[in-house]
């Protein structure tokens, strides 16, 4: 039989190494998956390279993991936000590297790593210090630069509603790199804020097919990651 | 005593107006962050415009009245917005194969410079140190069909932000066709930039003068 439902955050991510390449979904933080962020804080893997829009707000989600020094690369399109000082500071120190990709070159550099494309073309950047020390080439007399697929460990992913299977829905602009960063990750772990059984959600509208998920944990009631930044909150809680 | 110059031009709600004027019933647009959210709200009656947002919408709606803000109903500037009845929600890689693949019709954008050639900069200056952040311009001007770029004439310093060529890292080379200023409308065309509308009180020599790249008349 096939369950991919674990009981809890901490066992979701139990696996996940040190040195470990990971997908974090959200924009902001819609789609932030922080309750498996913040499981990953309590595991503690280090040396991570982590793969995500942009690089969290205040001292909780993905800002508080940058902040316990297990990320050692950023690989993201927009590493500033409102309320964002911890990736800042450790960039200035120089202890934290950055990979800055133009967003749809990292979504599709997510998308082909997921389809088994290696690398692809793109005229995004062309002409800019993003595309220095790329592969170019001409087609049809326009310009392109060579993107590498971006493979992963591992993902993390908030979703709306899964099954047992990993069929999962999400929820209005909070699915914006979920369903990518599902399909490109050895290992994808994804926190849903329902679990329903299987048939429960039709399968005319199954936005990731199951399987492309690995494990799947319900987390009812996840934080706001901008309440907690509004209560100054911070994790872990000292 | 130095005289003190009465402030001529558009502001930045005509600056908006203009730009609005110019997006064709039933146009797929994409807004910038900042000025360009101003054109939503002077699309001329009796057309529709349907707006995308990269993050993952197309049929984005106002913002929300106080107490009913979702954090995950956002625009690309984090905002919270909302979704008009028939609009859609879709992944990253959707969402720039519409950007990407030519689909959507215009995207307005704001500018630290652009040149006579259309060459945009608005992403960095390049100051050494600061940290880079690009988001979706790159893609958004290799991709999208028609490029409006909307922005103050001058900087702060009184600097011209139309110039022969940028000094500040691009965002794209060739991309922008349309300029929308306090102080005029430019075409940039094969043949250089063409003045397409003068702010009132405007005259040609008043904007060349202000300019820092060579203006054509029509």
């Amino acid at each position: 039989m096939i369950n991919k439902i674990v009981k809890s955050a901490e066992e979701a991510v139990a696996d996940i190494f040190d040195g470990a390449v990971v997908l974090i979904s959200g924009f902001g933080e819609a789609g932030s998956p922080i309750e498996l962020i913040h499981a990953l804080i309590d595991h503690g893997a280090k040396d991570l390279t982590v793969i995500s829009n942009n690089t969290g707000s205040g001292h909780v989600g993905l800002a508080a993991l940058i902040e316990n020094k297990q990320v050692k690369k950023m690989i993201c399109s927009f590493p500033r936000t409102a309320n964002s000082t911890v990736f800042p500071d450790l960039y200035y120190k120089k202890e934290i590297e950055l990979e800055l990709v133009p967003q749809g070159t990292l979504a599709e550099r997510i998308r082909a790593g997921g389809a088994g494309i290696p690398a692809f073309f793109t005229p995004s950047s062309v002409n800019t210090p993003l595309a220095e020390g790329k592969e170019a080439r001409i087609f049809d007399g326009k310009t392109y630069v060579m993107e590498h697929a971006i493979k992963a460990d591992f993902s993390l992913v908030k979703c709306k509603a899964a099954d047992r299977y990993g069929n999962l829905t999400y929820n209005k602009t909070a699915r914006n790199f979920g369903p990518i960063m599902c399909t490109a990750a050895n290992t994808t772990i994804v926190q849903a804020k329902q679990i329903v059984e299987p048939g429960e959600i039709d399968p005319e509208i199954v936005v990731t097919p199951g399987i492309f998920v690995t494990k799947v944990v319900e987390v009812t009631n996840p934080e706001a990651e901008s309440k907690l930044v509004a209560e100054d909150r911070r994790y872990p809680c000292q | 005593m130095p005289i003190i110059e009465k402030k001529i031009g558009w502001d930045r709600n005509q600056m908006a107006q203009k730009a609005a004027f110019d997006i064709p019933d039933g146009s797929y647009v994409n807004l910038g962050i900042g000025m360009p959210e101003l054109v939503a709200g002077f699309v001329p009656e009796g057309r529709e415009v349907i707006y995308h947002t990269e993050n993952g919408l197309l049929g984005m709606g106002q913002i929300p009245e106080n107490g009913k803000e979702d954090p995950e109903l956002i625009n690309a500037g984090k905002k919270c917005i909302t979704a008009i009845p028939g609009a859609c929600f879709f992944h990253h890689a959707d969402s720039f194969t519409m950007i990407r693949g030519s689909h959507i019709d215009i995207c307005v954008l704001g500018a630290f410079q652009v040149s006579e050639e259309g060459d945009l900069a608005n992403w960095s200056t390049g100051k050494p140190g600061a940290i880079p952040a690009v988001g979706g311009a790159m893609d958004l001007v290799a991709g999208v069909k028609t490029i409006f770029v909307i922005t103050q004439h001058l900087t702060k310093n009184g600097d011209s932000k139309i110039v022969e060529k940028c000094t500040y890292p691009l965002t794209g080379k060739g991309v922008v066709n349309r300029i929308y200023t306090n102080l005029a409308i430019l075409d940039v065309t094969e043949n250089g930039l063409f003045v397409r509308e003068l702010a009132p009180d405007v005259t040609f020599e008043y904007l060349q003068q202000n300019t820092g790249a060579r203006l054509n008349q029509y």
